[in-house]
C-alpha cells in the first residue's frame, strides 16, 4: 500500500493536481454560497447530502478515489482500449435514443438508478480524445493527407451530431474543439481559416435580413470577379466556382433560417441567440408559428433575456472587491437560473468581486498554458494529441461558459469546468486531467 | 513530425491569450466601469420597509385612557396562491359578489404583483373578522390576516378635541418636505394633528432582502442598516372625561358648546360642542365613508365651537368692562348710575333691559347686569378727558381687550383657533367715516353686542383671568408629555404666566363680589351649587343671520370657588334664551361634577335629564336638516332596490350550483 502511494506520489504533475483543487474548491465555495441561507443548519445539510454543495462534495470524494485509480492504472492501457472505448461511447450515445431519459428537454442521459443519471456525451469527450490521440499516433496515419483529415475530423465531429441529435448543441459546440487538437498536429490552416470564415457567415446571415444579406453577397461576388478578371478570362469555370460559392453563401442563410433556427434549435435556443444579436425569434416553421403566436397571445412568452441580464447583474455589481462571501444580494436572492450549474461564475464575481474572477480566470489560463507544457514534452503523439485535447476541451467550457455569463455568447447549456455542481460533469474532468497526469508519467514511453 | 507544427503550440497559447484578454477587457467594463448594474442589484433585491410605531396614548387628568390603539385587521391576498381556494364562502362572508372579487384581485396584482400580499379588504369589522378568522383554514395560504393598530376612543367623547388620524394628502406632503410618504397616516385635527410629532413616535426602517420572487428572504445583513421605530410618546392631559361627557351629555339636542379651565394652570378640564359626533367613527373600515357624511352635515359636528365658534359675548362681557372703568379711575366700586330699564342719553333709547332701577354700585350692577350702566360706563371710557379725543379712548380701551385675552389667537394646543375681534379706530372710520362716529354710535359695544366678537373659549379664559385676578396660562389640554426631554419645547409656552394687566386686586376684588352675588342673588340664582361659592355672570345675546334677527344665544360664564378658584366656565347654548335659562344650570351641573366629584340630590340629577332631553336646535338648522334626510331617504330606497336585486342574483347563482 505504502509502496503504491509512492507510485502515485512520484513525478505526478503537483501544478495540475493543485490547479485541480484550487479550481474545486472554489467550486464548492460557490456552490455553498448560491445554496446557504444564514439560517440554514450547516452540518446537517452538509451531512444530510440534502443540498447540492452536500452532493459535489460526494462527487468530489467520488472523483478523487477515481483519479487515484487512474494514476494506478498502466499507462498502455489507454492506448491501447482507446478505440474500444470509443466505439463503446457510441453505442451509449445511440443508447440513450432507446432507453434516454428526457432531462430538460433532451434526450441525452440514461438513469443509473439512486438519483444518478449518466450523461454518455460528457463522458464520450474523453474517449474522443483518446480515439483520435490513437488514430493520430498510429504509424501508418500520414496527416499531410486529405484523407487522414477526414478522418480525423470525423472521429471528432461524429459524437457532435449525435449531441445534435440528441438536441444538446452545448455539448455539440464543444467537439468542435478538437479541431485546434487537429490544428496543432498539422492540419492545413485552411481548414481552420475555411470554419472561421463559415462561422463570419453564420453571424452576418443571423444579423441580416434575407434581402440585404442576398446584396452583399452579390456585391462581394461581383468585387471578386472584377479583381479576378483576368484569370478568370483564361479559365472560365473559374467563374462557375465563384459563382457557386456564392451560392453555398446564399444557402447558408436559408440554412441557418430555416433549418438551424427552426429545426436543430429549441425555439427558446433560438430565441436567446437571436436576442443576443437584438432580434427577436419569429418561426418560419408553421407548427411553431402556431406555438409562438399563441403563447403570445397567452402572454406566457418568457424574457428570454432574462438568464443573461441577471446574470451580467449579478457580475457587474460585484464591482472591485465584491460583495463579500454570503452576502451578494442577487445569489441570496435566486435571481439567476440555474446558477449552481451553468452560471456558477456569477456567484464568485458577485461575492468576490473583479479581483476574485480575475484570479479564477488566471487559474484558468495558467492551467491551460501548464497543460499544453506537458503536451509538448511528451515524446510518444498519442499523449500529446491527448493533452491538447485536453487543454482543448477545458479551454472552449470556460470561453463559451464565461462568455455567455457576461453576454458575450448566447446561453447554450455548457459548464464551467471543476467548478459547476453536477457529477458527470466533474468525473468527466477528473478524468480527462488525470489520465493526463498519469501518460505524463510515462513521457519517456513511446505509446502507440 | 514536421518542425514547423511546433510553431503552432504559440499560436494556441495565443489563441488562449486573446480570449482571455477580452474576458478581462469585459470584467473591467462590467465590473469596474459601469455601476447600473449595483443599483440595478440593490432595487431588486432589497426592499426598504418602513415600520410604523404604535401612535401615543392620550390620557385623561384621573391616568384614564381616552385615545388608544386597538388592533384591527386586514385581509391580505397574495393573488398567485388564490387558485383552489373557497373563494365562494369568503365572498359570502365579505357580502361581495365575484366580480367584486375577480376587481380586487385584479387591482391587488396591478399594485403589488401576483407574488406580493395586497390588501384585499381592510380593516376587517368585528363581525366579518370573526367569521373570516374562524374559516381562515379554508382560504389559506392565499388569504390571512395582518394586524394593524387603529386609533380607539374608549369614551366615544371629547371627539373635536382628540381629533382624527387619516392619509396624508399632497398638500400635506408638500408642507411636510416630503417627511410624509404617500398612504401614510397623521394628525388631521384636534390634539392628534397638534402633538403629531410626539405621539407619531419615529419611523423605523427595515432592509429586507427578498427573492426573485418578491418574497422576502430575511434581514438584509442581519439587519445591520435598519433604524429601530421608537413607539410615540403618550400624553397627560387636564381632561376630565367625566366633566366631558357630562358636558357632552348636558348639550345633546342643542348646538352651542362648554370650555371649562382649571384657572391655577391653565388646563382644559373639557371642551365640548354640539352636535358632535363619535369619533370611532372616523377609525376603521367606514371611516372615509362616515368622514363624508359628516362633513356635508349642515349642522356642522367636526366644528370645534369652544374655539371655533365667534359670538358677541353679550352681558357676559360685562365685568370686563367694570374692570376698564375701575382701572381708569372713572368710578369706583360705588358708583351709581340710575336704570330706568332702557339707556336715553344718546337720543333713541337703546340698550332695553326689564326690571329697572338696580345698579346702585358695581356689584349689583353685575349682578342685576344692568345694561345702562355699561353703556354709560364704556361711554366713560371712551370720552375718557385723560385722553385727547375718542379714537385714543378706543385704542386705550382696546388694549385692555388685548390683555383680556379678546381679538386674539390665545394659542391652545389645538389647530384651527379663532381669533374672535374687537373693532378698533379704523374699522368705525371706515364705516361712518373719519369724525362721523361717537361714543353714543358704538355704545352697544358696553354691553358686549355689536362688532365684539369672542370666541367661547376666550371667554372662559377671562374667568380665569378674573378668578387669578390678573394672569391666566395659554389654555391648554396636554399637563405632560411621556420622557419628556429638553428638546420638547412644545409645551414651553403654555407653562408661562400671563400677566398683561397691572390691575389692582382691589379693583377685582369688587367685580368678583359682584360676579358672586349673581348667583346669591342675580340674575343667575339657579347656578348655585350647595356649599360652594360661585362667581358668574349671564349673557342673553342677540344674534343675527344673513340679517335676520335669530333667538338669542344663550350665555354663561363663572369660576368657582370663590376663593381658591379651581374651575372657570364658559357655556353657549345658540338660539335657546336667556343666559339663566339654559347655560346657567349646565354651567352649574358642570361645576358641581368636577369639583365634588358628583352630582349631588335627586333634584339635581333630574335636572340632567331634563336638559339633555329638551331639543333646542335652531329651526334654521332643522330646516337644513330635514332637507339633507330627505335626500338621502330617497337615497336609501334605491340602494335598498340595488341591495335587493343583489340578492336575488346571488340567490339565482347559488341554485346553478
Amino acid at each position: 500500500m505504502n509502496k503504491q502511494t509512492e507510485i502515485i506520489g512520484k513525478g505526478t504533475d503537483q501544478q495540475v493536481v493543485i490547479f485541480y483543487y484550487l479550481l474545486v474548491s472554489i467550486g464548492l465555495i460557490a456552490i455553498f454560497s448560491v445554496e446557504y441561507r444564514f439560517d440554514d443548519p450547516f452540518w446537517e445539510t452538509l451531512i444530510g447530502l440534502k443540498k447540492n454543495y452536500s452532493k459535489q462534495l460526494l462527487y468530489l470524494l467520488i472523483s478523487t478515489v477515481f483519479a487515484a485509480v487512474i494514476l494506478l492504472i498502466d499507462s498502455k492501457f489507454f492506448a491501447a482500449s482507446a478505440n474500444l472505448l470509443y466505439f463503446l461511447g457510441m453505442v451509449l450515445m445511440l443508447l440513450t435514443f432507446v432507453i434516454g431519459k428526457d432531462i430538460s428537454g433532451s434526450r441525452s442521459w440514461i438513469v443509473l438508478g439512486g438519483g444518478f443519471n449518466l450523461q454518455p456525451a460528457e463522458l464520450c469527450k474523453v474517449f474522443t480524445s483518446l480515439a483520435l490521440a490513437k488514430y493520430m499516433s498510429r504509424q501508418d496515419t500520414d496527416f499531410t493527407k486529405t484523407r487522414s483529415h477526414v478522418i480525423a475530423i470525423a472521429l471528432a465531429l461524429f459524437p457532435a451530431l449525435l449531441s445534435i441529435a440528441q438536441k444538446e448543441t452545448g455539448l455539440a459546440l464543444v467537439y468542435f474543439s478538437f479541431f485546434l487538437v487537429l490544428f496543432r498536429e498539422g492540419l492545413p490552416a485552411n481548414y481552420l481559416i475555411t470554419g472561421f470564415s463559415v462561422a463570419v457567415l453564420f453571424v452576418t446571415s443571423i444579423v441580416m435580413p434575407l434581402q440585404y444579406y442576398n446584396i452583399l453577397i452579390g456585391i462581394v461576388a461581383l468585387i471578386i470577379v472584377y479583381f479576378r478578371w483576368r484569370s478568370i478570362r483564361k479559365k472560365y469555370t473559374r467563374l462557375l466556382g465563384i459563382l457557386l460559392l456564392a451560392g453555398f453563401c446564399i444557402g447558408i442563410k436559408y440554412f441557418v433560417d430555416y433549418i438551424v433556427f427552426d429545426k436543430i434549435l429549441k425555439p427558446y435556443q433560438s430565441e436567446r441567440v437571436l436576442s443576443m444579436f437584438g432580434k427577436s425569434y419569429v418561426p418560419k416553421d408553421e407548427a411553431r408559428l402556431a406555438l409562438f403566436q399563441k403563447e403570445q397571445a397567452e402572454g406566457k412568452k418568457r424574457d428570454y433575456s432574462y438568464n443573461v441580464k441577471q446574470s451580467k447583474i449579478a457580475i457587474g455589481s460585484g464591482g472591485l472587491l465584491g460583495k463579500g462571501f454570503l452576502k451578494g444580494v442577487t445569489t441570496q436572492g435566486d435571481f439567476v437560473p440555474e446558477q449552481h450549474t451553468d452560471f456558477i461564475f456569477t456567484a464568485v464575481a458577485e461575492s468576490f468581486g473583479f479581483w476574485g474572477s480575475t484570479l479564477l480566470i488566471l487559474l484558468y489560463f495558467f492551467l491551460l498554458l501548464r497543460i499544453i507544457r506537458i503536451g509538448e514534452r511528451q515524446r510518444s503523439t498519442f499523449s500529446r494529441v491527448y493533452a491538447y485535447s485536453v487543454a482543448s476541451i477545458l479551454f472552449f467550457h470556460v470561453f463559451i461558459n464565461i462568455y455567455m455569463t457576461i453576454g458575450l455568447m448566447p446561453v447554450i447549456g455548457i459548464t464551467l469546468p471543476l467548478l459547476s455542481y453536477g457529477g458527470s460533469s466533474l468525473l468527466t474532468f477528473t478524468t480527462l486531467i488525470f489520465i493526463l497526469l498519469r501518460l505524463d508519467l510515462d513521457r519517456q514511453t513511446v505509446l502507440r | 513530425m514536421a518542425v514547423f507544427n511546433q510553431s503552432r503550440n504559440i499560436t494556441i497559447q495565443f489563441i488562449f491569450a486573446i480570449v482571455f484578454i477580452i474576458l478581462l477587457l469585459r470584467l473591467i467594463f462590467l465590473q469596474l466601469l459601469s455601476d447600473k448594474y449595483e443599483k440595478l442589484a440593490t432595487d431588486q433585491a432589497i426592499l426598504r420597509k418602513v415600520v410604523y410605531p404604535g401612535r401615543g396614548i392620550i390620557f385623561d387628568r384621573d391616568g384614564k385612557p381616552i385615545l388608544q390603539n386597538v388592533s384591527m385587521y386586514d385581509l391580505m391576498v397574495t393573488p398567485a396562491q388564490v387558485k383552489g381556494t373557497d373563494t365562494f364562502t369568503l365572498c359570502r362572508i365579505l357580502g361581495i359578489d365575484t366580480a367584486e372579487f375577480k376587481k380586487r384581485i385584479i387591482t391587488a396584482i396591478i399594485k403589488n404583483s401576483r407574488n406580493r400580499p395586497s390588501v384585499f379588504e381592510p380593516l376587517l369589522t368585528p363581525e366579518k373578522y370573526a367569521k373570516v378568522n374562524e374559516n381562515l383554514f379554508r382560504f389559506q395560504p392565499a388569504f390571512f390576516l395582518q394586524e394593524r393598530p387603529v386609533r380607539s376612543y374608549p369614551f366615544k367623547s371629547a371627539a373635536q378635541v382628540l381629533g382624527y388620524v387619516g392619509e396624508v394628502d399632497s398638500s400635506m406632503l408638500k408642507k411636510s418636505n416630503f417627511f410624509y410618504q404617500m398612504g401614510d397616516y397623521a394628525g388631521r385635527s384636534g390634539l392628534e394633528n397638534y402633538y403629531e410629532k410626539i405621539l407619531m413616535g419615529q419611523r423605523g426602517i427595515q432592509y429586507i432582502l427578498r427573492d426573485n420572487f418578491n418574497r422576502p428572504i430575511g434581514p438584509y445583513e442581519q439587519g445591520a442598516f435598519d433604524t429601530p421605530s421608537v413607539a410615540g410618546r403618550h400624553l397627560h392631559t387636564y381632561i376630565d372625561i367625566e366633566v366631558q361627557e357630562l358636558a357632552e351629555k348636558l348639550l345633546s339636542n342643542k348646538v352651542g358648546s362648554v370650555v371649562a379651565i382649571e384657572p391655577q394652570t391653565g388646563g382644559i378640564i373639557a371642551m365640548a360642542s354640539s352636535p358632535g359626533y363619535d369619533p370611532n367613527e372616523l377609525t376603521g373600515p367606514e371611516s372615509r365613508k362616515n368622514f363624508n357624511r359628516l362633513f356635508v352635515n349642515p349642522a356642522l359636528p367636526m366644528l370645534n365651537r369652544g374655539m371655533q365658534g365667534v359670538y358677541p359675548p353679550g352681558s357676559t362681557f360685562k365685568p370686563l368692562g367694570a374692570l376698564v372703568a375701575l382701572d381708569e379711575g372713572l368710578i369706583n366700586p360705588q358708583f351709581g348710575y340710575n336704570c330706568f330699564g332702557r339707556y336715553g342719553p344718546c337720543g333713541k333709547p337703546a340698550c332695553t333691559h326689564s326690571n329697572a332701577g338696580h345698579a346702585a354700585n358695581v356689584k349689583l350692577s353685575i349682578a342685576n347686569s344692568c345694561n345702562s350702566y355699561y353703556a354709560h360706563v364704556f361711554r366713560m371710557a371712551l370720552d375718557n378727558p385723560a385722553y385727547r379725543n375718542i379714537e385714543l379712548g378706543l385704542m386705550q380701551w382696546k388694549n385692555y381687550m388685548t390683555g383680556f385675552g379678546l381679538g386674539h389667537r390665545l394659542g391652545i394646543d389645538l389647530p384651527g383657533e379663532y381669533a374672535g375681534y374687537i373693532p378698533d379706530t379704523a374699522r368705525y372710520n371706515r364705516v361712518f367715516r373719519k369724525g362721523g362716529w361717537n361714543s353714543c354710535t358704538i355704545a352697544s359695544l358696553g354691553i358686549g353686542q355689536g362688532e365684539i366678537q369672542a370666541t367661547p373659549l376666550q371667554m372662559a379664559n377671562t374667568a380665569c383671568l378674573i378668578a387669578n385676578r390678573g394672569w391666566y396660562y395659554i389654555p391648554h389640554f396636554v399637563k405632560s408629555i411621556e420622557r419628556e426631554s429638553a428638546s420638547d419645547t412644545i409645551l414651553h409656552k403654555f407653562r408661562k404666566k400671563i400677566k398683561p394687566l397691572h390691575i389692582h386686586d382691589s379693583t377685582y376684588q369688587a367685580v368678583i363680589d359682584g360676579m358672586e352675588m349673581v348667583v346669591t342673588n342675580g340674575t343667575a340664582r339657579n347656578a348655585a351649587i350647595e356649599g360652594i361659592a360661585v362667581c358668574a355672570k349671564t349673557g342673553t345675546v342677540e344674534n343675527y343671520f344673513r340679517g335676520k334677527k335669530q333667538q338669542n344665544h344663550s350665555f354663561f360664564v363663572a369660576f368657582a370657588p370663590k376663593e381658591k378658584p379651581k374651575i372657570a366656565i364658559c357655556v353657549v347654548v345658540e338660539n335657546a334664551g336667556f343666559g339663566s335659562t339654559w347655560a346657567a344650570p349646565i354651567a352649574s351641573l358642570l361645576m358641581e361634577k368636577f369639583l365634588t366629584d358628583s352630582i349631588a340630590g335627586d333634584r339635581r340629577k333630574a335636572e340632567v335629564e331634563r336638559i339633555s332631553k329638551v331639543s333646542l336646535i335652531p329651526a334654521r338648522i332643522r330646516q337644513e336638516l330635514h332637507v339633507r334626510d330627505s335626500i338621502n331617504r330617497v337615497k336609501d330606497s334605491l340602494q335598498q332596490i340595488k341591495n335587493l336585486q343583489l340578492q336575488k342574483r346571488n340567490l339565482s347563482l347559488l341554485k346553478r350550483q
